[in-house]
């Protein structure tokens, strides 16, 4: 637990400078020769390597994600960016060389990531990050009231969100007890408290009638307690009409699909994975 | 304090403020605090609320019996404080109270990146500051150990981002050269760091400076007096209480330090 504390690279922040450096070793995001989600056209860059695909992304002005191969704490903001018609990159990190670099460059104001290049900055903290992408893309409220009102559910959220995240790196003693604290909250807490918000006003979205963060994160956050708990959504059908509602929106749909940027549930060898590269035990 | 120092808050202070401090639209009501008699995740809200300069009232309660009286009344979305009745809003989660008064009270930037800016930085401290508050409720044998954590991410993690952020800038303040939540939130942070270990801040200059300045100014001195709204840290006696109303579980640091784990 000690050892990232140690590591923190004491290197400068690059706020606009070119954010190219940590690309350089190309060996190691070979990995990325698999095609993930190529989108149109891609077939000409996939056979560039990978500096050509970076130098296209950077002049695109494609935001590029620096994460491992998995969903984590990344996974909501690529959930936001393809909800938001967003096209971006992705940078794996594959070894705990890869993590080691990235910090001794000065690239993570906290020697953590998530970090995503975006609009000339490296942001860090997965809050900032949906922050300001929501921001900029009108997805986060009309005024300061709507915006209280979608903070206020997608914190909640992120609690339970959070529980689900952390699940798989618990010690197989621990699972089963821990599912039933996430099945007790996900059905006496967290859901029946978006349903009644449903409820109260029954329009199509959770706040001011139109789509926003807080819709997007709901449905992923459905998503993922199903997967745990298989027909937990049964007794909210305002919550199953706004899963089938958003997974039905063009940008959406085409995220659900096989061969998008989103990722699987973690599975044992990819916990193996993240476990060496985060250095944990 | 060297001469450049206090020159340069002789210069802050002379200047007034660059917030546009929002009139709210009802002047009557002043935010409501719903909470425990203690710090805990409203003191944020005390302090972004007291440096804006404005006023509130607290309604705290001493027993499980009055919190749940507080849960039935179903103005707890989630169960759970902290509650601030604001603006004709029952808003729970610290997190969207404290953006909603950030952004009411013009201390969330100017602009979208100033925002994030922001964000950054507080939601860095964020980690810092949940561990120093869940400290108190460390099991015995575990408070050494505990302590010690909390100080070395203190002094490599988390202070050098901020010293740095400050004297690469040169100014006065950490975002947008003018006051804002990411400044306040550091100063609590820094005192709160500072009762752990009261030589905290010895390797760091430029926050000892930044945490002189800060003080300085108006709102928040008035907050650092004696009478104001501000609580004193978790003593043994409010330890049993908070334990008694929240229910706490055994080893509630290290059940938190999960999350500081899985933060990767």
């Amino acid at each position: 637990m000690e050892l990232w504390s140690l590591l923190w690279g004491g290197g400068g922040c690059s706020l606009l400078g070119p954010p190219s450096s940590a690309g350089r070793s190309v060996p190691a995001f070979k990995q990325l020769a698999q095609p993930r989600s190529w989108p149109a056209g891609a077939e000409q860059r996939r056979s560039q390597d990978f500096l050509g695909n970076q130098e296209t992304a950077i002049m695109a002005g494609k935001p590029t994600l620096h994460y491992f191969d998995g969903r984590g704490r990344m996974e909501a903001i690529r959930w936001l960016l393809a909800a938001a018609g967003v096209e971006f990159e992705e940078k794996y990190i594959a070894t705990p060389e890869d993590l080691d670099k990235l910090r001794n460059d000065g690239r993570l104001m906290f020697g953590q990531v998530p970090m995503v290049e975006i609009d000339g900055m490296e942001l860090v903290q997965t809050r900032a990050i949906l922050n300001y992408i929501a921001s900029k893309h009108n997805l986060y409220g009309k005024d300061l009231k709507e915006r209280a009102l979608i903070d206020m559910y997608i914190e909640g959220m992120a609690d339970l969100n959070e529980m689900i995240i952390i699940f798989p790196i618990h010690p197989p003693g621990e699972k089963e007890a821990k599912l039933a604290l996430i099945k007790e909250k996900t059905t006496n807490r967290y859901f029946p408290a978006f349903e009644k918000v449903l409820k109260s006003h029954g329009q199509d979205y959770l706040v001011g009638n139109r789509l926003s963060r807080a819709d997007i994160h709901l449905v992923e956050l459905i998503y993922n307690a199903e997967e745990l708990l298989p027909g937990v959504t049964a007794s909210f059908p305002l919550l199953k009409a706004l899963k089938t509602r958003i997974s039905n929106l063009p940008n959406v749909k085409k995220f659900l699909q096989p061969g998008s940027q989103r990722k699987p549930p973690m599975n044992p060898k990819s916990l193996e994975q993240a476990k060496k590269i985060f250095r944990l035990p | 304090m060297c001469e450049k120092a206090e020159h340069r808050m002789q210069k802050s202070l002379s200047q007034p403020l660059s917030v546009d401090f929002q009139e709210p639209l009802s002047m009557a009501e002043k935010p409501k605090l719903h909470y425990f008699n203690g710090r805990g995740r409203m003191e944020s809200i005390r302090w972004l609320l007291a440096a804006a300069g404005a006023e509130f009232e607290e309604k705290l309660f001493e027993t499980r019996e009055e919190f749940e009286k507080l849960i039935q009344g179903g103005t707890l979305m989630y169960e759970r404080v902290p509650m601030v009745e604001i603006d004709g809003m029952n808003l729970v989660e610290t997190r969207a109270i404290l953006r909603y008064i950030a952004a009411k009270y013009d201390l969330y930037g100017r602009n979208l990146k100033e925002q994030a800016w922001i964000d950054m930085y507080v939601e860095g401290l964020r980690d810092l500051s949940d561990m120093i508050m869940f400290f108190p409720l460390s099991l015995p044998e575990e408070k050494e150990m505990n302590l010690e954590y909390i100080l070395t991410r203190a002094t490599t993690r988390f202070f050098p981002v901020y010293e740095k952020a400050l004297r690469d800038q040169g100014q006065d303040f950490l975002v947008g050269n003018r006051l804002s939540w990411a400044d306040i939130q550091l100063l609590e942070v820094i005192l709160m760091a500072e009762e752990c270990k009261p030589s905290v801040l010895a390797g760091f200059p430029v926050l000892q400076e930044f945490k002189a300045r800060i003080s300085h100014i108006p709102t928040i001195n008035k907050f650092l007096q004696l009478g104001s709204q501000r609580k004193p840290p978790l003593d043994e006696e409010s330890i049993e209480t908070v334990k008694n109303i929240f229910k706490f579980e055994r080893g509630m640091f290290l059940k938190n330090m999960s999350t500081i784990v899985a933060e990767y």
